[in-house]
């Protein structure tokens, strides 16, 4: 009779504790840009929020897929950036490229990118964000853009590194095709030793 | 003593519909505009469709309704990604305005954020910077006053003064052809689009723009050096990075 008790009370006793941990994570700092929990669908069509991303370091770029200058080249240097991982490090790192062009970059036009570039979508995530949220998701990533008459963009391409609660640690302008060798060392030392 | 009473109410309702009328919004008709800036991609004619703008910047009793309503934006309850530490360090506690936050003033040391939470608690954005620009080329008598030379100056003059003197209440010049007040001379406000203003490290060199640093055609420059009022807005705003606020920063709505 004790041991079928304690049978049914430990189990319950887990799966309390593991709900209560679920139900009160430790707070987010104040400094994450996970405050912003923007609704985001990604190249599947998936419906994600901004900071369902936490738990994890991010590397976060904002684009948009018919960008014909700098963009190609943001996503060489994040390849070659994850070309520098080991895979084990790799494993760790999720990427965000969040669109500036919401209204025209749908998950048709995410998937039609991915595909193009080959992108490991079992790590990277390509998002269509609300029209009225761009704004503020440049703002906390601190992203600069202006949309020109063409339905091109002026943009700042940063190359953003978040930590697993979504704050910033380090950011990259050099986005030419290789990554600057200090935030490759940046990523590193957040990944830890492979 | 009923009489009394019937004066006392009927004081209140003015008071109550004043200061009501002094949150509303005016009509603009929009139109064809010539911004003071150049953009590469379309030059300087903006077109800016009808809107509505606050007559008066938002004050400091205000944005004390707000944070009580919205206490996430209390100054000792704020995410520090949306507000910097000196985020309404001007009030003597967080919803408590004090000597230095006198409520008929414009609330200055407020982020973007706060700003765009603000104007979105109202079903209102804050303004674009093109909105901001046209609107505030009219004088008291003109749509468009910006050719005349001496209203240019003392656009200067009013931006030439110290702040070292107390924020006047608003309201307290006389409003632009558009019955909009307070677009000059007292605080500079944020734009939506703040962070749209790209230019180059020196816009004041005319020539080549620094192509790589910005994906697309290249930075805006600007069109008339004339109206330097706009040069320093835009200088100012493109420094700021959303959780930012100053001294002289605040805000109005749009919508």
């Amino acid at each position: 009779m004790r041991t079928f008790i304690a049978q049914l009370i430990v189990p319950w006793l887990a799966v309390s504790a593991a709900l209560a941990a679920q139900a009160n994570p430790a707070p987010l700092p104040s400094d994450s840009i996970y405050h912003l929990d923007a609704p985001l669908t990604d190249q599947s069509g998936r419906r994600l929020t901004l900071a369902s991303k936490r738990g994890s370091a991010q590397l976060v770029v904002m684009f948009y897929t018919s960008c014909k200058y700098i963009c190609p080249t943001i996503v060489d240097t994040v390849l070659d950036l994850d070309r520098k991982l080991a895979p084990a490090q790799r494993q760790q790192l999720g990427v965000l490229l969040i669109s500036l062009d919401p209204q025209r970059d749908d998950p048709t036009a995410l998937k039609t990118l991915a595909d193009k570039r080959g992108l490991d979508l079992t790590r990277w995530t390509l998002v269509q964000p609300q029209v009225a949220d761009v704004r503020a998701i440049a703002g906390v990533l601190g992203v600069r853009y202006r949309a020109l008459s063409d339905g091109e963009f002026n943009h700042t391409g940063a190359l953003v590194l978040l930590d697993a609660d979504g704050r910033i640690a380090a950011r990259s302008a050099q986005t030419s095709g290789e990554v600057e060798p200090q935030f490759m060392s940046s990523v590193r030392a957040m990944l830890g030793q492979p | 003593m009923v009489r009394r009473w019937f004066i006392l109410l009927w004081l209140v309702m003015v008071v109550g519909n004043s200061s009501a009328a002094e949150r509303t919004y005016v009509d603009l008709p929009g139109g064809e505009f010539s911004s003071a800036l150049k953009y590469e991609d379309s030059g300087s004619g903006v077109r800016i469709a009808p809107f509505s703008l606050m007559k008066l910047p938002v004050t400091n009793a205000d944005f004390l309704v707000f944070v009580r309503r919205h206490p996430q934006w209390r100054r000792d309850r704020v995410a520090g990604v949306f507000a910097e530490s000196r985020y309404l360090s001007h009030w003597a506690g967080p919803t408590q305005l004090g000597p230095q936050a006198l409520p008929r003033q414009p609330v200055v040391w407020v982020s973007w954020f706060a700003a765009d939470a603000y104007c979105q608690a109202q079903g209102a954005r804050l303004p674009t910077w093109s909105q901001w620009e046209y609107a505030a080329a009219a004088d008291e008598q003109r749509a468009d006053a910006r050719g005349d030379r001496a209203w240019r100056e003392r656009m200067l003059s009013w931006y030439a003064q110290p702040s070292n003197h107390a924020l006047p209440a608003v309201g307290s010049r006389l409003p632009n052809a558009y019955g909009v007040h307070d677009l000059h001379g007292l605080v500079w406000e944020w734009a939506d689009d703040f962070s749209a203003l790209l230019v180059s490290s020196d816009n004041r060199d005319q020539g080549d723009p620094d192509r790589l640093k910005f994906c697309g055609a290249g930075a805006l420059s600007v069109n008339d050096r004339d109206h330097y009022a706009v040069l320093m807005r835009v200088a100012m705003l493109s420094s700021l990075e959303g959780a930012y606020a100053t001294a002289n920063l605040g805000f109005r709505c749009a919508r």
